[in-house]
């Protein structure tokens, strides 16, 4: 078991927004978070970092209880984070936001420029003059620059033209051939029928369903909770 | 009045830059990395003053060993004021900070009274520096040499640093986003407490440098923090390029100002940081806040 969380309430200030979360992702598992706009699915990712308050529940990874521990120890045990809205250090070059996160593994610089030929292009300009599918490449990049052992994307393909979201899809797919667990949440249903194995719909904080995404897809419960 | 004395007051000038970059660029450093507004930084000038009078009893043969000492002792003061102060109140709200600052100022000021006394601590002028220099006919103290080199090489360093090595790219990355930043792993409370250390070494080592000119007193810390906020005001905050030229303008500003209107000099370093308000509020090399997306 890669990810398991429990009784999870979580939220902002005096209020949660998740009230009472039960979620797994196995090892080499790619798992979907779908939701509409505000059902809770970035507060769950951001409450698995520890970005977020935590009221009670437990989020273990790799049965190791991570309540208690700091950002960085998280991000150091193994989970990597792809926050929705890319982050990208605008000062830094392309190749200094990789570097800056590079730790010990498989993956390096010499590896993402192969995976992402596009990043070598411009790996000397400045993160605050891409493109909006070029950060989405590099902020997932400078994720796996960890060398993560769980992936937590956010939304990766919000905002995206089509042919950017087909690339993006192609990079999920292989990293999740390379046995990589991923806890993705979306709200493009077509994108995640082709990455996703299960999947979780939320509303207002909530887990309404959960099953294998072959079978979500065809329901109509999911499209009415998507509002589709 | 001839070139020469021209050429002394701009010479004037750079040294007093020299000594106010050192002074201040750990207060851009520690704002922009940290987001922690530090008014105790004049007090660390202070301190590293008294420092090397206390390290060399006052003896000028003591000078460069003491000024090393003054550097290091800086660093480790700064980890632990960081470690044991600082690190309490980045989660709450800024008053927090401003009063955890001020009260650092009040302590140390009172502290140096204690240890020192109230009165003048001078600095015999070091050896090497005994003789003038002559600029175009004209004698100039050859430690504004000295001064204006530390400050020179310490912007190199501290530019190689930030922009050649990992832990420069940290803590340009912790200036951008802090959160980002430790979601990649990375130790962001251990690279505050380096970033508070080196801030202050700096501050330490400006205010050890003047010394053999200026005699230290407790009231110091209070003038140089004020001095230290006119400069990156005008540089910009967060900004290493825009504390060296915010000091070689207050610099120049004050020895033109002595020159041409000496009643008058006291205001011009404030008239300069009013008109850069006015301007371009986030400084000349500041960039104004960012919107993020
Ligand atoms: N910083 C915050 N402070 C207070 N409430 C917040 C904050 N961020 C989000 N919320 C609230 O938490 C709820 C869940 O938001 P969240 O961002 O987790 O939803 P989401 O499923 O990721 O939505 P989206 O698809 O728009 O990204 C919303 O009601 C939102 O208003
Ligand atoms: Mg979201």
């Amino acid at each position: 078991m890669s990810l398991r969380i429990e009784g999870l309430r979580a939220g902002y200030g005096e209020i949660p927004v998740l009230h009472d979360v039960n979620l797994e992702v196995r090892e080499g598992e790619v798992v979907a978070l779908l939701g509409r706009n505000g059902a809770g699915k970035t507060t769950l990712i951001k409450a698995v970092m520890g970005m977020v308050r935590v009221f009670s529940g437990s989020v273990a990874y790799r049965g190791r209880e991570l309540i208690h521990l700091p950002l960085f120890r998280r991000a150091q045990l193994g989970l990597g984070y792809v926050p929705d809205d890319r982050r990208i250090f605008p000062e830094l070059t392309v190749r200094e936001n990789l570097l800056v996160a590079q730790r010990p593994g498989r993956w390096n610089l010499e590896q993402i420029y192969r995976l992402l030929p596009r990043l070598k292009e411009i790996e000397h300009r400045k993160g605050g003059l891409l493109s909006g599918g070029e950060q989405q490449m590099l902020t997932i990049a400078r994720t796996l620059m960890t060398n993560p052992q769980l992936l937590l994307l956010d939304e990766p393909t919000e905002g995206l033209a089509p042919l950017v979201v087909e690339e993006i899809a192609r990079l999920v797919l292989e990293l999740k051939g390379e046995g990589l667990p991923i806890l993705l949440a979306e709200q493009n249903l077509k994108f995640t029928g082709q990455v996703a194995d299960r999947a979780y719909v939320l509303e207002t904080g909530e887990v309404r369903l959960e099953g294998e995404m072959e079978d979500l897809l065809h329901r109509e419960e999911v499209a009415a909770l998507l509002a589709l | 009045m001839d070139l020469g004395f021209y050429a002394l007051q701009l010479l004037t000038g750079l040294a007093y830059a020299s000594t106010l970059f050192l002074l201040s660029v750990g207060l851009s450093l520690i704002f922009g990395a940290m987001g922690i507004v530090n008014f105790a930084h004049g007090s660390f000038y202070m301190l590293g003053a008294y420092f090397l009078y206390a390290f060399t009893r006052g003896q000028a043969d003591g000078f460069w060993g003491g000024l090393l000492l003054v550097l290091a002792t800086g660093f480790v003061i700064g980890a632990f004021v960081e470690r044991i102060f600082i690190r309490r109140v980045y989660a709450r709200p800024e008053e927090y900070q401003i009063l955890l600052t001020y009260a650092l100022l009040l302590i140390i000021e009172d502290l140096v009274r204690f240890f020192f006394g109230t009165g003048y601590r001078a600095f015999p002028m070091p050896q090497a520096f005994a003789g003038p220099l002559f600029l175009l006919g004209t004698p100039f103290p050859s430690y504004y040499l000295f001064l204006i080199g530390l400050a020179a090489v310490s912007a190199l360093l501290l530019g190689i640093f930030l922009y050649r090595t990992r832990l420069g790219a940290w803590i340009r990355a912790a200036t951008q986003d802090r959160e980002m930043l430790e979601a990649l792993g990375v130790n962001v409370p251990l690279l505050y407490t380096v970033v508070f250390g080196v801030g202050i070494a700096l501050a330490a080592l400006g205010g050890a440098a003047l010394l053999p000119m200026q005699a230290a007193t407790p009231g110091m810390a209070v003038d140089a923090v004020i001095n230290a906020f006119i400069v990156v005001v005008i540089g910009g905050l967060a900004s290493v390029w825009g504390a060296l030229l915010g000091a070689v303008l207050i610099g120049l500003v004050q020895a033109l100002g002595v020159l041409f209107l000496p009643e008058w000099a006291m205001v011009f370093p404030f008239a300069l940081m009013a008109l850069t308000l006015l301007l371009r509020p986030w400084g000349l090399l500041g960039r104004p806040p960012a919107v993020r997306t």
